[in-house]
């Protein structure tokens, strides 16, 4: 299975300002100094060996969209936030011209993870067939209003690909596609579901806009083992913990330091930072993983966790 | 986990010792609650002397702030003293240095509550 991160920011899409990108490229100069960079593969050889990646990257700005590639013909995608629109130019590039089968699965109808869907190009495809799974009973009714005047001059009537709504019960399984898939209630305002793919021996937990607040012993217990063994955790780790457990408590977001707790107590093999907090710039959030990585080697007692930070354009293979 | 308590001319010093975790959080904010309580009357400070406390988790730091949340309401205030390197690194991770007034030692954060308290102190 490979998970391929199309949107990663939470809440509103970022983008870098041109004094963002003038000063990143003033400290890649500084940088260099002294070398000679007199060709492009040089240049690009000394950027991906010596710029750490808040200079030489950015972590992006799409709203939540993440793609499980599981290899076969058909595609799964977690959340419609703007990352669908680059998720939409992937299919279309890859179809070349061929129907796409698309099983979307959404965590929750906040605005951010449906906001990228009027601009999802294979909707507007004859012979698309999407199906939206959602364990909301307004599912459907979320994203046929986006398409409403005066928000937006398409109506969903108008769009040109085969819907199906497929509304999830908490809990249970299903198989779609040849993908296992089990979502679980979250804590979040209106509520959130997480979802845990399984394929090919392989696990993917998809947990974003969830509080976890680790106070309740049972609930704890519970998304433990919903979390059990999973190969790869997407974590929302919006905020810091000071945040999360005072002025921020009940926004409906993690910390870094739970996310590594929980992966830590079910044993996880990766955790993956997600929903990056918009007011933050890419030397923050790689502040935040450098901390997250030590804060795992001082609570380690096992089998280390990888961790790393989302970015768009980042490819996991499991 | 233990929970070392002290008085100087009113003021609080509380010292746990050991890890504070999951497995401890709720029993270690029940052996809070009766020094918050007291504390209350009348509006006194108290001091987390954290020099023998080895690691604090999420949860263990969660009732560091519904410590502090008590305190604030009934007009105290609950600061911190004498952590371990692990913990204050623990507290940067998680910024709870930006939450609370952190102190080197037990008499500097006594010093910053009660003048009164820091005589007490020094008189042992």
């Amino acid at each position: 299975m490979r998970v391929r991160f199309w949107g990663t920011r939470g809440s509103i899409p970022v983008a870098l300002t041109w004094r963002d990108l003038r000063d990143r490229v003033a400290q890649a100069l500084v940088a260099a100094q002294g070398r000679t960079l007199d060709t492009l593969e040089k240049a690009h050889a000394f950027v991906e060996a010596e710029l750490p990646f808040a200079i030489a990257g950015t972590y992006g700005g799409h709203s939540p969209c993440v793609e499980l590639d599981t290899g076969g013909g058909t595609y799964f995608v977690c959340d419609m936030g703007s990352g669908a629109r680059p998720f939409g130019a992937h299919v279309m590039a890859r179809q070349a011209g061929a129907p796409a089968r698309i099983n979307v699965f959404m965590s929750h109808l906040h605005w951010d993870h449906v906001m990228g869907f009027p601009f999802f190009v294979p909707a507007y495809v004859p012979g698309t067939q999407l199906r939206i799974h959602g364990c909301h009973a307004d599912l459907e009714a979320a994203f046929v209003r986006q398409q409403e005047p005066p928000g937006f001059p398409v109506r969903f009537s108008q769009l040109g690909a085969g819907f199906e709504f497929v509304t999830l019960e908490p809990g249970k399984t299903i198989e779609v596609d040849g993908l296992r898939v089990t979502p679980k209630l979250q804590l979040h305002g209106g509520d959130s579901y997480g979802y845990r793919f399984e394929a090919g021996g392989r696990s993917v937990i998809y947990s974003t806009d969830s509080e976890h607040k680790l106070e309740d012993a049972a609930e704890t217990r519970d998304f433990i083992a919903f979390f059990r063994d999973a190969d790869l955790v997407v974590f929302d780790s919006m905020y810091s913990l000071a945040e999360a457990v005072s002025v921020k408590e009940d926004w409906g977001h993690s910390s870094n330091m739970v996310g590594v707790e929980l992966c830590q107590m079910a044993r996880v093999k990766h955790l993956v930072l997600f929903h990056h907090e918009p007011a933050y710039d890419d030397a923050a959030i790689e502040r935040v993983l450098k901390e997250t990585r030590r804060f795992e080697e001082l609570t380690r007692e096992d089998d280390p966790l990888a961790v790393s930070s989302a970015y768009d354009g980042l490819e996991i293979s499991l | 986990m233990q929970l070392v308590s002290r008085e100087y001319a009113g003021t609080v010093v509380l010292a746990p010792n050991g890890r504070l975790d999951h497995d401890n959080s709720e029993a270690f904010r029940a052996a809070l609650q009766p020094h918050l309580d007291a504390a209350a009357r009348p509006q006194r400070g108290v001091v987390l002397d954290l020099s023998r406390l080895e690691y604090v988790s999420s949860a263990g730091l969660r009732c560091f702030v519904l410590a502090a949340k008590q305190a604030k309401a009934q007009g105290g205030r609950v600061v911190i003293a004498a952590m371990q390197p692990v913990v204050a690194e623990i507290f940067q991770i998680s910024r709870f240095n930006l939450v609370f007034d952190i102190f080197a030692s037990v008499r500097d954060a006594l010093a910053a509550l009660s003048a009164d308290a820091t005589a007490a102190f020094d008189r042992g």
